[in-house]
């Protein structure tokens, strides 16, 4: 249900809206972390003298200190300079593939809310069929067949996530369409295509925001597994899942080496997550009865 | 209502088929064959013109994808190319082991996500719905290996309580797998009862918000009976539901997850059959999870006929 910011003072709608994210402590811790690991990726370069990627034999596996402050890697590398560089793939995999998402679910769920009638019943067919691979799954499949890679998986998680989004999309265009001034444009005789546009997408965009939002923490989770599994990120790329990946089997020797870039990879995901279910309350969205998938 | 049963049983094998024609026509697109994947650069002469026999890849696609759907049904998946097996063998004994692990988080999480989303649902807002609510919506959102490193750390390694990975064959007997069932199950647990626990919170808040429930706290019933005669019966209905989906949905979870501790399950083997790019047997794997899928989303369905006087009666009227 959309909810319209209600006017109550000066400011845009837009700052109403920071406002209402900030008025819960879950909005404010979210709103914090995703900030903090977006300046933490762009300021990357900036803040870390060590290589990210060049091997050092004389300095394997070291205890945390000054010069490396999270300790380093099985292959001499620091930690603390792959770990602040570590989100940027993550992040620009999942955000790239979550705009898709939302574009080409949202479109179609759209569409097919506003055409109705035996195309959208056997659409949704599809769609549910589809839901029932498990994600996880198909994009193992996917990358067996296309091979892994971060650019590669980008359309294949924002074609899947999309197809999610196609029911989300489309249940809020089934409230708008029943109204007045949809069956007005109809009988005005509008194309299909402005109605979307026009009349149902200002309906269903916050809706569709807080989707995307949403979409793209379970997409960051699915992409550092897939980079943990050896089918996202690709060596010597810093990241997250991958270096947790190479390097757990020291956990006993080198902790550091696993649990900063876990706890990094987690902050994140959950940051996202808190930031989405805030701004979500704020729209007045209510997402509490889904299942992410 | 048997109406209502053969429609989902219909919806089901339609399913079922689609996902077939997404798994098998997935593969067929990719430049090259089956057989080139697999051998790789040694995909020439001889090799490669026996493999294709095997396959069978001189017959189109559409003959092929019919009989792989027969064999299928019949519960014959073909032979894995690369550890010379046949699928549904190899499928068998992995399945045990997932199941072994699924069957124990699900003992335990489902239990306790009931109990925590009542108490959760009933003491709204209050310090122990904040504190449940918390800790489920971390459940959800840290990665599974994130949670299974961290927990490998303490308890496998500063204080040894556990064996940290599984050392054992897919054939292992069920005792020896036990000891190792530990932190996995640890793991998928509370994966699982988060999810649950959400739904269930969500349900026992909208169901104690209804008129019946008013209703039977203004004419004075027991609190206790208004819980176990009116709260509980209509607020579990849309659990059953979840329990169904996010049995499947951890599907994905259990990949890694075996990964993770080196579990012999369907996981653990559909990576061994990715990095060996051994299609066959990955296409047979990714269908037995669609199955599972729709085999537990059919038992919901119908599990929701019978608990839920509505959808009868409704499907009666019509």
């Amino acid at each position: 249900m959309v909810a319209r910011p209600r006017s109550s003072g000066t400011g845009g709608p837009r700052s109403h809206l920071l406002h209402r994210i900030m008025a819960r402590p879950s909005g404010v811790i979210g709103l914090a972390l995703t900030l903090f690991h977006v300046a933490l990726a762009l300021l990357a370069p900036l803040l870390s003298v060590h290589d990210v990627s060049l091997p050092n034999a004389d300095t394997i596996n070291l205890a945390p200190s000054w010069e490396h402050l999270m300790g380093t890697d099985s292959l001499g590398r620091d930690v603390f300079a792959r770990v602040v560089h570590g989100g940027q793939l993550a992040l620009m995999v999942t955000a790239c593939a979550a705009a898709i998402a939302i574009t080409w679910g949202g479109s179609v769920g759209m569409l097919l809310g506003v055409v109705g009638g035996r195309t959208d019943e056997i659409a949704m067919r599809f769609v549910d069929a589809m839901l029932s691979i498990p994600s996880l799954a198909f994009f193992l499949l996917m990358a067996s067949v296309v091979g892994g890679g971060a650019w590669t998986i980008v359309p294949v998680l924002g074609f899947f996530y999309g197809v999610a989004v196609i029911r989300i999309s489309r249940a809020a265009t089934l409230q708008v369409a029943a109204q007045d001034f949809v069956m007005a444009a109809k009988a005005r005789g509008e194309r299909t295509g402005t109605i979307m546009r026009r009349e149902v997408l200002p309906n269903v965009s916050s809706i569709l925001l807080v989707e995307g939002a949403m979409q793209w923490s379970w997409m960051l989770l699915a992409f550092s597994s897939l980079s943990f599994l050896g089918y996202g990120a690709t060596p010597p790329t810093p990241d997250w899942g991958l270096m947790i990946a190479s390097e757990r089997g020291l956990l006993a020797v080198a902790p550091w080496s696993v649990l900063w870039p876990c706890a990094a990879l987690s902050t994140l995901i959950i940051g996202i997550n808190l930031l989405a279910d805030a701004l979500g309350k704020a729209l007045g969205v209510d997402r509490t009865r889904e299942v992410p998938g | 209502m048997l109406q209502t049963i053969f429609q989902r049983l219909g919806l089901s094998v339609f399913t079922l088929g689609f996902v077939s024609v997404v798994v098998f026509f997935s593969v067929e697109a990719l430049p090259g064959n089956i057989c080139t994947a697999f051998l790789q650069r040694f995909a020439e002469g001889p090799r490669l013109e026996r493999c294709i026999a095997e396959q069978g890849l001189e017959t189109p696609a559409i003959q092929r994808y019919g009989q792989w759907v027969v064999s299928a049904v019949q519960g014959d998946f073909g032979t894995s190319l690369k550890q010379r097996r046949e699928v549904a063998d190899l499928l068998a004994e992995r399945f045990r082991n997932t199941a072994l692990l699924a069957g124990a988080a699900a003992a335990i999480g489902i239990p306790l996500a009931l109990v925590l989303g009542f108490w959760a649902g009933l003491t709204r807002d209050r310090p122990s719905d904040l504190a449940i609510s918390t800790i489920a919506m971390l459940a959800m959102t840290i990665p599974e290996f994130v949670t299974a490193s961290v927990l490998i750390f303490v308890f496998a390694i500063v204080l040894n309580w556990v064996p940290a990975v599984t050392i054992l064959p897919p054939s292992a007997p069920l005792v020896d797998l036990l000891p190792n069932i530990v932190l996995p199950v640890v793991v998928l647990a509370f994966l699982m009862t988060a999810h649950i626990l959400r739904i269930t919170r969500a349900s026992v808040i909208e169901v104690m918000a209804s008129d019946f429930i008013k209703m039977a706290q203004l004419k004075g019933v027991p609190e206790r009976q208004i819980f176990w005669r009116h709260l509980a019966p209509s607020a579990l209905i849309p659990v059953v539901n979840t329990i169904a989906l996010t049995f499947a949905w951890l599907l994905g979870g259990v990949v890694v997850i075996e990964q993770v501790f080196n579990y012999p399950g369907i996981g653990n083997l559909m990576l061994r059959a990715i990095y060996d790019r051994d299609l066959p047997l990955v296409q047979a794997i990714v269908l037995t999870f669609a199955l599972i899928y729709v085999v537990a989303n059919l038992l919901a369905d119908l599990a929701m006929v019978l608990l839920d006087p509505r959808i009868r009666s409704a499907q009666d009227r019509a």
